[in-house]
């Protein structure tokens, strides 16, 4: 399936300009709150008609405001996740599950009740009402529920926003399933850089309104920490840089798990993981030491070969650099003082030290 | 304990008056929801003037209501003859005028209690159907009706109440014929004007303060139902 936005709108001060493409299994629409994705994802769904744009999803046109089609969201067959449930109060679990059934055309009815009541675990509640069920509960019930009416797209809003960290584990694996074995297409509104790297399979990078970056989640997870001019915070916690990697083996003697990368291998001390899993890890620009020769009598476990591929001043002494390393982008922060003594600049060849690293939402989506 | 016993004519009143308030509050629900839902939901041109319209029967002297409804529903009146010469409907000194007379006076209040559920719902709920594949009209049935239900019982009862108490609008527009039109006021009132009928009023007045008692615990009990088995979150 492949979704095409592509949508001008204004609303009070805010505007939002967006285009992308996609056809990706779960597409996230990534940014900081404020950034544009609830508005993008309310236009696909059919909530929000767009001052101007055009919205494509599967050859079908749900929106095309120069030929004046606007399909209402009824007749879209886009199922919709919201971040508060929204089960209807007055239906039991089971009428809130085949509400939508009752509307789809018999031909396209492909969501098998039983089934889908089994994946979610919700089997016990079905005679319940919404208002007897615990937050983690209503959120697996409204998937559930955009599930069963058979749709050919489901958005997720913040789907795990108003869930504490425990019912977030219990539902991640739910939604990894619907990417995995249902193999709906998903797109997945967040702000929270775990669960993108964890579920996405591409990823939509939103700020200000704008599109900064979209393609394969490790594409554009891999320069998300980013932070293009000092002071235009994307995370609170400073910049970093993901980079995918394949576990190969362990030392267990040690405690250390061996991955790959494509710009080298690594020993990190990270929980078990069976080789073969794919994972990202989180680098942070602050973690990473730059050399101009490779260092000997070390401590630090992890050297890699890199290149300097941008150098950005990032205010108060500081300078980010962003490093080539295989296929993948490394993030460092040095000082003015070290650009100028090892003569640090485009285009020249040096080794990053990695102190620490941190393993987000393990594992990842295969692609 | 004989002066309790309604005499057949006070019988007439209270049957009468029982069944005009009856098809006065159902018929006039469709048009009550509809009324509500417009002035909840929709900005239009004329919007203050249909509210205005809804609402002047409240203000207005009852008296006046009647006599506006003699001259235009009367039988020379030009929507009362249009209704008898197309369906046969008659209004004027019919207990069907008196059932239009207690309608008009009770709408403002029906359409009150239910715009303010409709005003209550949680427009979201709505939005989810519709991405679940409901029309606005399937959207209506499924989500909003049943969760605006105890604000359309409310003004059901209140405009029931309002109907078994209307007595200028209706004595002014049918009169006050016996077995016809003259509901519970209108009997009391009449009783009151005839020498020695002090203990029929009396007996009537009883009557209505019971009616009144059974409609409010009737309320009572379906608005507690309603709202037990919605658990509102």
């Amino acid at each position: 399936m492949t979704l095409a936005v592509s949508v001008r709108h204004r609303q009070g001060a805010f505007l939002l300009e967006a285009e992308f493409r996609s056809s990706g299994r779960l597409t996230a629409l990534f940014g900081p709150s404020g950034s544009g994705k609830t508005t993008l994802v309310n236009v696909i769904g059919g909530l929000v008609r767009p001052m101007s744009g055009r919205v494509e999803a599967d050859g079908r046109v749900l929106v095309d405001t120069q030929a004046r089609v606007f399909l209402p969201p009824h007749r879209r067959r886009i199922g919709y996740v919201f971040q508060d449930a929204r089960l209807f109060p007055h239906l039991s679990v089971r009428q809130n599950l085949n509400y939508g059934r009752f509307f789809t055309p018999r031909g396209e009815r492909y969501a098998d009740f039983e089934g889908v009541v089994d994946m979610l675990g919700i089997g016990d509640l079905l005679e319940r009402r919404p208002a007897m069920l615990s937050g983690g509960e209503k959120q697996r019930v409204a998937i559930g529920r955009a599930l069963i009416a058979s749709p050919r797209l489901i958005l997720m809003d913040e789907p795990l926003a108003s869930l504490d960290e425990e019912r977030k584990a219990e539902i991640l694996p739910y939604i990894e399933r619907l990417r995995d074995e249902i193999r709906i297409p998903i797109v997945y509104v967040s702000h929270a850089l775990a669960e993108v790297s964890r579920l996405a399979t591409d990823v939509v990078h939103l700020a200000g309104g704008r599109v900064r970056k979209a393609g394969p989640a490790g594409e554009v997870l891999a320069t998300a920490g980013w932070q293009p001019k000092p002071g235009d915070a994307v995370f609170d916690d400073g910049p970093f840089s993901l980079v995918e990697m394949e576990v190969v083996g362990e030392e267990p003697e040690h405690g250390l798990a061996i991955l790959r990368s494509s710009g080298g291998e690594w020993r990190l001390s990270v929980p078990r993981l069976a080789v073969g899993t794919r994972v990202r890890v989180r680098i942070d620009a602050s973690d990473v030491i730059v050399a101009t020769e490779r260092p000997r009598g070390i401590s630090a476990l992890n050297v890699v070969a890199a290149r300097i591929d941008g150098i950005a001043d990032a205010g108060r002494g500081r300078f980010m650099l962003d490093l080539t390393c295989g296929s993948d982008h490394l993030l460092a922060s040095v000082t003015s003082r070290s650009v100028e003594l090892l003569d640090l600049r485009r285009g020249r060849e040096v080794f990053a030290i990695v102190k620490s690293v941190a393993v987000q939402g393990m594992p990842m989506a295969v692609r | 304990m004989d002066w309790l016993a309604l005499s057949p004519e006070e019988w007439t009143a209270v049957r009468l008056s029982v069944w005009v308030s009856t098809w006065a509050t159902f018929v006039s629900l469709p048009l009550g929801i509809a009324v509500a839902w417009l002035l909840a939901r929709r900005d239009f041109w004329g919007k203050s003037a249909l509210n205005g319209l809804v609402h002047l029967p409240l203000i207005l002297p009852p008296v006046v209501t009647g006599y506006l409804l003699l001259i235009t529903f009367g039988r020379r009146g030009p929507v009362g003859s249009l209704l008898e010469s197309c369906c046969g409907l008659v209004f004027s000194f019919r207990w069907t005028g008196a059932a239009l007379a207690c309608g008009v006076m009770a709408f403002p209040l029906m359409v009150r209690a239910i715009r303010l559920s409709i005003e209550a719902v949680d427009r979201r709920l709505e939005a989810a159907a519709g991405t679940l594949g409901a029309r606005p009209a399937w959207v209506f049935a499924t989500v909003t009706l049943p969760l605006i239900l105890p604000g359309v019982i409310a003004g059901m009862i209140l405009a029931f109440a309002k109907a078994m108490g209307e007595f200028g609008a209706t004595i002014t527009f049918v009169s006050n014929i016996p077995g016809e039109t003259q509901t519970l006021p209108s009997a009391i009132y009449t009783l009151t004007q005839v020498p020695g009928g002090e203990v029929g009023a009396m007996r009537l007045t009883l009557v209505s303060i019971a009616i009144a008692m059974l409609a409010l615990l009737a309320s009572e009990v379906l608005a507690r139902r309603v709202s037990r088995r919605l658990e509102l979150e």
